[in-house]
């Protein structure tokens, strides 16, 4: 442990400031809090909100995981995990049932989440009606209206134009019956993981200085119309190729071999896992 | 006896300021001003005592040279900005009992989505221009609580097949459309809902002849088939007298005349409006 810094990096006050914030967004589920995003040793843009949100929870009895695209071992994930426990010396474990803190990007992991952990995501957009409009004055205006026409009409243009709603990540979800909601770019595959969660859900955007959260077992409903249900991502007939797992979200792969493409879990850790108790039960 | 009939939409004593006044403007008739504007602190009086009531099925013309108030009083009906004092009463809202000026603004929002529509001058106010045209009148629809793809796109291809909008370009956005299809995109996104209450803001200004003629052809048809009621803002006397049943003449932020159309063009009462007619041409 790097005794040159104050546990988990940051000073008291800004820890108690990113809890208090986050306290706040707990309160009023879906409801974006602003918060004084730190300066970070990584760049904004690269998961700096959700960072900030471990550093200021993490604990010394904590057991930290972090997943990057699914992934343990990327880049992105691997730097994470060191910088805090190079700053708190606490564990990282690859385990997604073993972790008490998940920090994620891009995906809600396969395994179900449980009441004691809190799983936080890295958010780069927070705002869901930005594309709509782009002035914040605005939108904050549109939000305590609970005028969401927008949030639709996006949907609605997408159906227009390609006939189906083409948000591959990042659909927007109505949390609690209130607030419109960014849930970062998860595959529409992982909303509803996020609806009546067991796990306390955090979400923070580093870049945008907000922090918002879907507290434990609150209703969360993706965005649809009457006659255009929202679809996860469909995997039918396919399999993965390692742990022959069917209905988890799969990477598409190319063999560079032969060109021939095949699928793989894109949740490593659930992978490896499933792998393992197969070849312990003596499965081929 | 029955009941006189009640307005659809009822407008009394509205003012509008921009400026906080002082003393020398608070008596408006001798204070140190120039038209509306105070000398002393530099008060604009948009909208001053501004009264009247729209009945259903009817068109009400309002006429002023420009900087008379006509697009303040417009902003004010639709909620686009705040007014500083007045009354506005609309029929299908809580039975037009209420002060809808004094309403939250989710309330508001709510009485322009579901009761009222308008048509900007400037079609860049009333369109998003980077969202299809039928996207631009389903936005409408979803504000008003419509939640089906498929009844939206009916509705949407209908109304721009009316307003002769050609319908293999529907899903083109506005800003590909030359001035006068714009302005009929936005007449088909204002009557989406069939609002009883539709707010005409100087339509024809700025389009060509030909294109005028339609445009107006199309509103005046539009207002025979569906009953409702416009308030219809022009400087335009051609437009006035083609449309509006009733006219308001506003100068200075004051409406200096009011009358059946035919009247005030054909007798003008007030000094201004008798140069007004005179200077038609």
């Amino acid at each position: 442990m790097n005794k040159s810094y104050n546990f988990a990096f940051f000073d008291e006050g800004s820890k108690r400031e990113i809890r208090r914030a986050t306290l706040k967004a707990i309160a009023i589920p879906g409801y974006q809090v602003p918060f004084a995003s730190r300066e970070m040793p990584i760049g904004r843009g690269w998961g700096t909100g959700g960072l900030q949100l471990t550093l200021s929870l993490i604990g010394k009895e904590d057991v930290l995981k972090v997943i990057d695209q699914g992934s343990d071992e990327s880049v992105n994930a691997v730097n994470i995990k060191k910088l805090v426990s190079d700053t708190t010396g606490i564990r990282t474990t690859d385990s997604t049932r073993e972790a008490t803190l998940i920090q994620s990007r891009h995906r809600v992991p396969e395994v179900s989440l449980q009441q004691d952990q809190i799983l936080i995501l890295q958010v780069p957009l927070p705002e869901p009606l930005r594309s709509f409009e782009p002035s914040e004055y605005e939108t904050k205006k549109l939000h305590a209206e609970r005028e969401y026409s927008g949030a639709w009409l996006m949907l609605f243009e997408q159906i227009m134009k390609y006939g189906t709603m083409a948000t591959d990540a990042d659909h927007p979800v109505m949390v609690h019956d209130r607030y419109v909601s960014a849930p970062s770019p998860i595959p529409r595959f992982d909303n509803p993981k996020l609806d009546y969660s067991e796990a306390l859900i955090l979400l923070g955007a580093g870049r945008e200085k907000k922090v918002y959260a879907v507290p434990p077992f609150t209703k969360v409903t993706s965005l649809a119309f009457d006659d255009y249900e929202f679809e996860k991502e469909s995997f039918a007939n396919r399999e993965c190729i390692l742990c022959t797992s069917k209905d988890v979200f799969l990477d598409e792969l190319v063999d560079q071999d032969t060109g021939a493409t095949y699928f793989q879990c894109n949740d490593t850790s659930n992978c490896l896992d499933i792998v393992n108790q197969k070849q312990s039960l003596g499965v081929k | 006896m029955a009941e006189l009939e009640v307005p659809v939409l009822s407008v009394k004593q509205l003012n509008k300021q921009f400026g906080n006044g002082c003393p020398s403007c608070k008596d408006k008739e001798s204070g140190d001003m120039i038209k509306n504007y105070c000398r002393e602190c530099g008060t604009v009086y948009a909208c001053r005592d501004v009264t009247f009531d729209v009945y259903q099925g009817e068109v009400l013309g309002i006429v002023g040279e420009s900087g008379s108030g006509k697009s303040t009083l417009m902003k004010s009906l639709y909620f686009d900005q705040e007014v500083t004092n007045g009354e506005m009463y609309v029929a299908g809202f809580e039975n037009g009992k209420k002060n809808v000026l004094n309403e939250s603004a989710q309330k508001k929002r709510y009485i322009r989505n579901h009761l009222m529509g308008k048509v900007y001058q400037n079609p860049i106010l009333g369109l998003k221009m980077n969202f299809s045209s039928i996207g631009n009148i389903a936005e409408k629809l979803i504000s008003a609580g419509n939640r089906h793809v498929g009844s939206m796109e009916t509705r949407g291809a209908s109304l721009l097949e009316e307003v002769n909008i050609p319908i293999h370009r529907m899903k083109e956005e506005p800003r590909n459309f030359s001035g006068g299809m714009q302005q009929r995109v936005q007449i088909a996104k204002a009557l989406s809902n069939n609002p009883p209450i539709l707010l005409l803001d100087e339509v024809t200004t700025g389009l060509d002849l030909s294109v005028q003629a339609s445009v107006l052809d199309l509103i005046k048809g539009l207002q025979r088939e569906l009953n409702i009621s416009i308030v219809l803002v022009s400087h335009d006397l051609g437009v006035i007298r083609m449309l509006a049943d009733r006219t308001l003449v506003m100068l200075e932020g004051k409406v200096v005349e009011q009358g059946l159309t035919d009247q005030i063009l054909e007798d003008p009462q007030h000094p201004y409006t008798q140069q007004l007619v005179h200077s038609l041409l």
